[in-house]
This record gives C-alpha cells, structure tokens and sequence, in this order.
C-alpha cells in the first residue's frame, strides 16, 4: 500500500477530502463575515447566533409548518436575513459613525441575547434534524465511504462562494457596492442610495450565515451553542485571509479546512489549536493577511 | 422577624435552657433547614441536571410537606457555569451567611471537588449527583460529602466487559483530551484488557470538538470491532451523529458509549443511536414505582428525567429522613444516619452509603431502542441487564480514601 508519511493512501486522501468539506463551511461563513466588514467596516460578532438561528429556523419550520428542507435553504435565508436587516435599521446605523469597537460590542451583545433566549426555551443539547432523503446514503470513491449530504454540501457551499464573489467583483451592482463604501458621499452625489444598499449588504451577510446554518442542522445537533464554538475559528479565517477580502475569505476557508483535516491525522491534539497557529504567524509575516489590500 | 424585646427575652431563655439542657439532645441548628442546589443552569451540562434538578429538588421537599422537625425547608440555587472557583466561592458563601445544611446537584467533577474542600474545612454537607470522576469518593474523599447517582468505575465495568463478552474484543478509543477522558479511558482498557480484549488504536481529540468525521475515518481504518467513546456530552453526541452519518455501523463496527445520559439520546434520536450500549443508574421506564415518579416529574417539567434528576429526588429525600430520624441537621450525625439507613426507593435498589461516602445501588446496562421499537418519543432505552451493586463500584479493598481503614 502506499503511504504518505506513515498513514496509508486512503486515510490521506479520506482526510483531504473531509478538510475541503469542512473548508467549504468556513469559507462560507467567513464570506459573510468578510462582506460585511469590507462593505459596513462591522465586525459583525452576531455572525455565529445568525448561523445558529439559520439552523433553528429550518428545524422549527420543518417541526411547525411542514416547511422541508429545500424550501427552508431558500426561505429560512430569507427570513433570518429580513432580521439582519431588522438589526441594521433599528441598532447598527445609529452607531455607523463611532469606533469599530462599539459594532463588535453591540453585536456581541445582541449575540448572547439570542443564544440565551433560545437556551432558555430549548436547553442546549439540541435537536437532530433529519437529512433529506435525496441525500440520504453515501458513495463510495474507493478510498472512503462520503455520505452524499456531505458531497452535496461542499458542492452547494462552492456554488454560493463562487456566486458571491462573481456579484461583488464582476456586476454592476457589486461595483456600487464598492464605491458606495469607498466614497459614500460621492456615490450619493450620483443619486445612488448608499444607507439603502449598506442595510441590503447587511441582510445579505447575515442570509449567508443563516445559508450555511441550514446546511449545518442535518450535520451537527441543532442547538443554541452551535454557533460561538465556530465563530472564533471563522474569525481567525478571516484575519488570515485580510479582513475584508472576499476571495482571500474563500481560498483561506477552503485551505484551513484542509490543514485542520491533515492535522487530525497526524497529531489530533493539536486540531482546534493549528489555525491560530497559522493566523499568529500570518500577523507577525504579513500583518494586513494573505489577501488583505494594503500589505 | 422583628426583634423585640420579647423575642430577645424568649430567644435568651431558649439559649439558656439549651445550656442546662447541655448536649443531651441534638438540635436543630436554627430556625431552618437550608437547602443549596449549585449547578451548571445554562451551559453544556444545563439539560443533565439544570433546572430540572432544582425542580425534582423541590418536588422532594414539597413531599414531606416543606417542614421537618418542625422547622421550614428554604431551597436556593446558583449556577456554577462549570467553573470549580465559581463553585467554591459560592458554597463559602452559603455557608458563612445563610447557614446552609446540604449542597445538593453539582456536575462538573472539578466544582464537586473544590466544594468538597470548602465544605470539609467549613463543616457541611454535600450530596453529589451529576459529576462523572470516581476520585470524588477516593484520593478525594471527604467525611463532609457524599456521591450518589454514578461514576467512572461502573461505566467502565458495566459497558466494557458486557461489549467484550458479547465478543467485542478489539477497540478503538475516542478519548476527549482532558482529565476526565484520560481516566475514562484507563478504566476502561483496563476492564477491556482483563477481560480478554486488546486496544488496537485510538485518537485524543480536542475538547470540545464539534467535527468527529476524520476520527470517525481513523476508527473505520483500524479495522476494531468496537470503537470506545470516552467522552461526554455533546463530544459523544457530535461522535455518534458523524458515525451514523458515515455508515460506521453498517460496516460491521459497533460504538461503544461509556458516558451517555438520556437527554443526549433524546437529541441525537433513534435512528443514530441504535442498537449503542450504555450503563445508567437508572431509567425512567423501569418499573413502576420509577414510571409513577418520572410522570409526576414530567407534568412540572415536560421533559422526562435524567438519572441525575432523578438521583437528586431521591438523595434529598434520605436526606431530609435522615435529619428527622436523627432530630438534628448537624452534618454528621445526619451522615451517620444516612448510611445506617439501606436506601431503597423509585431511585436506588440494594443501595446504601459506604464509609468513602459512595452511595452504591444497581447499575444497568441498557441498548438504545430502534426507532421500529420505540413507542413514544422517551421510550428510548431497553434494560438488558443488572449489575449488583457490590460488583458495580469500586471495591473498598482498593480504596484510596482516607475514611477507608485498609
């Protein structure tokens, strides 16, 4: 059998091929997380509880209205997106003009509310929500056994990636989007409606993390808690990639997916530990991150 | 209560007659039993015990009446957050300002430990119910607690040898990488071992983790017949979940749980735990004295309880007979009363209080039920056997505590 360092060829391969799934999660999260910040300068801490709340939503829609899971991937975006929308218009405006910190504070904040509330009405071990039956099963690639959701959702997590950076880099729209955070006063002055297209662009990031929430109900138990564990990992994603940076938030997503996977092979002690290794290393190399703008 | 001059007159007489009285009789310490349940109420272990403990807490002491020997029953509670300082820091504070009698509930081995130690120094009395570490009644014993509903001994003596009898004979170790899984996982490949069976590999995976899959892959490739979670909580959940996502079962391997409490079988559903073996304390779906006081519990709570839950009922309740058998609420000799007492109720059969303070009953191995199986969305669990309480825990002869003449 060939090896690769002492583990076998398909152990290997198995293991890069779960690092690119789980990579494809936190692209798609750090995606959200990067539009916001690059478009709205928010450090956006309720990005967690939005993913989180995406998961619920499905569960409770499938529980309560009979709402099934494909109706769910495009309605539940919706919904937890009008919220962000809700959020931006009532709270975050009014402090667009203050320090960073203080959208990191107030987010943060609003995150725990939701986290407890809903821990106060669930508890927290969570509910199990069915994985469709389409996707129910698995192939066999030869060298490990992929349960098809798994396969779906990489597929389905790229699409998306890949469809939000053709939007913000190659349309017209995303071109607004862009000048409208670069010089909102000028953008204005052409008669374009900046506060309308910031409050747009805030909905959209929460609507991503409430995206990946539902693909994530059928994978993790759907609790209250699910989404603080990952936001820090998707953070340090983010600071590697270069705060703000769509395609940097990608490709960092997909590679520390892959680097995670490879150290749970070969030294699983130190797999929640490895990405802020490589994020300490990225801020003393390359401070602005690997794609960040201004190196 | 204002404090007249009549009262002042009355509470000098008391005090006086108590002295003439000398130490003839015990006595109530004040004018009440003071009841602390500290536990985690909002964070991972919150649905094991919680809440729903505090409620059975409450139910024990609505059923002798909320008095006894005449004085009221005062139940408060704190969340400890799972930190062993908050815990401590708490229970110091309990005793040294509202007199507290018993500190019942507490989960995370750590915070059992450190309360323990302020109790021990202060003088007191706690009864553990959630926490996992057997060290509780060992190196770490004290005359000041007591442990109830389970520990690792029995986790590993009940699910490892019944495994390997079945003809589970090697094994693939999931151990959370901390204090509690490293000594789950010693207890239980030295059952694995005596018994016959071997350790072929194993990964220590990070605590906690919420992405199983590429263990679950290094299990399939080792090739054991059974792979051994050494883990709790949602690591176990997170672990079951991703197996039967990926077909770990139906490739001929069987898991092995060693610390699963019902609420996480109710989360994680039938159709990824069946078939999975675990050894509880006890079971809602028992028998009938253990239906009639779960659905009791299910009306006030609308969840059915776990054997912590339960556990924390029943210890209140031997408790609060024991202080009025002994007529007093002095720690000690509540104790002593306590362990002269067999315990046998809806909770504990052939149960009674050892000196290390373990309270040892019956342990059962259970099997998850199939989903074709199950009646109801509780009817999770099928008693498959008994383990006597004398070959469940730990045998005194190798006791560590210092309570235990060897």
């Amino acid at each position: 059998m060939t090896m690769i360092f002492g583990v076998p060829l398909a152990v290997f391969m198995g293991q890069l091929m779960l690092g690119l799934i789980n990579g494809a999660f936190y692209a798609l999260l750090s995606l959200g997380l990067a539009v916001i910040f690059g478009l709205l300068k928010i450090i956006n801490f309720a990005h967690g509880a939005q993913y989180m709340l995406g998961a619920f939503a499905a569960m409770l829609a499938l529980e309560y209205l009979g709402i099934n899971y494909w109706a769910a991937l495009l309605l539940v975006p919706l919904v937890v997106g009008a919220l962000g929308v809700v959020i931006e218009r009532l709270v975050l405006r009014r402090i667009a003009h203050l320090d960073h910190l203080y959208g990191l504070l107030l987010t943060y904040g609003l995150a725990l509310i939701f986290e407890g509330t809903l821990i106060n009405i669930f508890g927290v071990s969570g509910s199990s929500y069915p994985t469709p039956e389409a996707l129910q099963g698995g192939l066999n690639l030869g060298f490990m056994f992929l349960p098809t959701y798994r396969a779906w959702v990489l597929v389905a997590a790229l699409v998306v990636c890949g469809g939000t950076w053709f939007i913000i880099e190659r349309t017209r729209l995303g071109a607004y989007l862009r000048a409208g955070t670069e010089n909102p006063a000028l953008m204005q002055a052409f008669g374009v409606n900046v506060p309308q297209l910031i409050t747009l662009t805030y909905g959209f990031g929460v609507a991503l993390a409430a995206f990946a929430g539902v693909l994530a109900a059928p994978l993790y138990p759907v609790s209250p808690t699910m989404g603080s564990s990952l936001l820090i990992v998707v953070f340090a994603v983010v600071v590697i990639g270069g705060m703000g940076s769509i395609l940097g938030a990608i490709i960092t997503g997909l590679a520390m997916g892959l680097i995670e996977g490879l150290t749970k092979v070969y030294y699983p002690e130190a797999a929640n530990t490895v990405i802020f290794l490589v994020m300490i290393l990225v801020l003393l190399l390359r401070p602005s991150g690997l794609f960040g703008k201004e190196a | 209560m204002t404090f007249n001059r009549k009262t002042l007159a009355s509470s000098i007489a008391l005090a006086a007659a108590t002295l003439v009285a000398g130490n003839a009789q015990a006595q109530m310490s004040d004018d009440a039993v003071r009841i602390g349940y500290l536990a985690d109420m909002s964070g991972t272990y919150r649905d094991l015990a919680g809440p729903g403990g505090l409620e059975a807490l409450k139910m024990a002491v609505e059923d002798v009446g909320g008095e006894v020997n005449g004085v009221p029953i005062e139940v408060f509670s704190a969340d400890d957050r799972n930190s062993a300082d908050v815990g401590a820091n708490t229970v110091r504070g309990w005793v040294d300002q509202e007199n507290v009698d018993l500190v019942a509930g507490m989960v995370a081995s750590s915070v059992s430990i450190a309360v323990s130690k302020v109790l021990e120094e202060a003088g007191g009395l706690a009864i553990i119910s959630g926490s996992a570490a057997s060290s509780i009644t060992n190196e770490h014993c004290t005359p000041n607690h007591l442990h109830w509903v389970y520990d690792t001994y029995p986790l590993a003596n009940g699910t490892a040898k019944a495994v390997v009898d079945q003809g589970g004979e090697t094994w693939f170790m999931l151990t959370a990488d901390y204090a509690f899984g490293h000594a789950l996982e010693a207890d239980v490949t030295a059952v694995v071992e005596a018994n016959g069976g071997e350790i072929v590999g194993g990964v220590r995976h990070p605590f906690p983790t919420s992405d199983f899959s590429s263990y679950i892959l290094q299990a399939q490739g080792s090739g054991a017949d059974i792979v051994g979670l050494a883990n709790a909580g949602s690591d176990t959940v997170n672990a079951i979940k991703t197996a039967s996502q990926f077909g770990l079962t139906q490739t001929g391997q069987q898991l092995a749980g060693l610390l699963i409490f019902l609420n996480d079988v109710h989360a994680m559903g039938l159709e990824a735990t069946q078939g999975l073996l675990l050894t509880t304390g006890w079971y809602w779906d028992m028998d009938e004295a253990s239906r009639e006081w779960a659905e009791r519990y299910f009306e006030r709570v609308g969840r059915m309880p776990t054997m912590v839950q339960a556990g924390v009922y029943s210890s209140t309740m031997h408790y609060l007979n024991a202080v009025e058998a002994a007529g007093t609420d002095e720690a000690q000799a509540v104790r002593a009363q306590m362990a002269a007492t067999p315990v046998e109720d809806f909770f504990a059969r052939n149960g009674r209080i050892r000196e290390d303070g373990r309270m040892v009953h019956d342990m059962y191995l259970a099997e998850v039920k199939s989903p074709d199986e199950s009646t109801g969305e509780w009817d999770l669990y099928e008693i498959k056997s008994t383990i006597p309480a004398e070959e469940a825990y730990r045998p005194l002869a190798e006791s560590q505590c210092k309570l235990v003449q060897n």
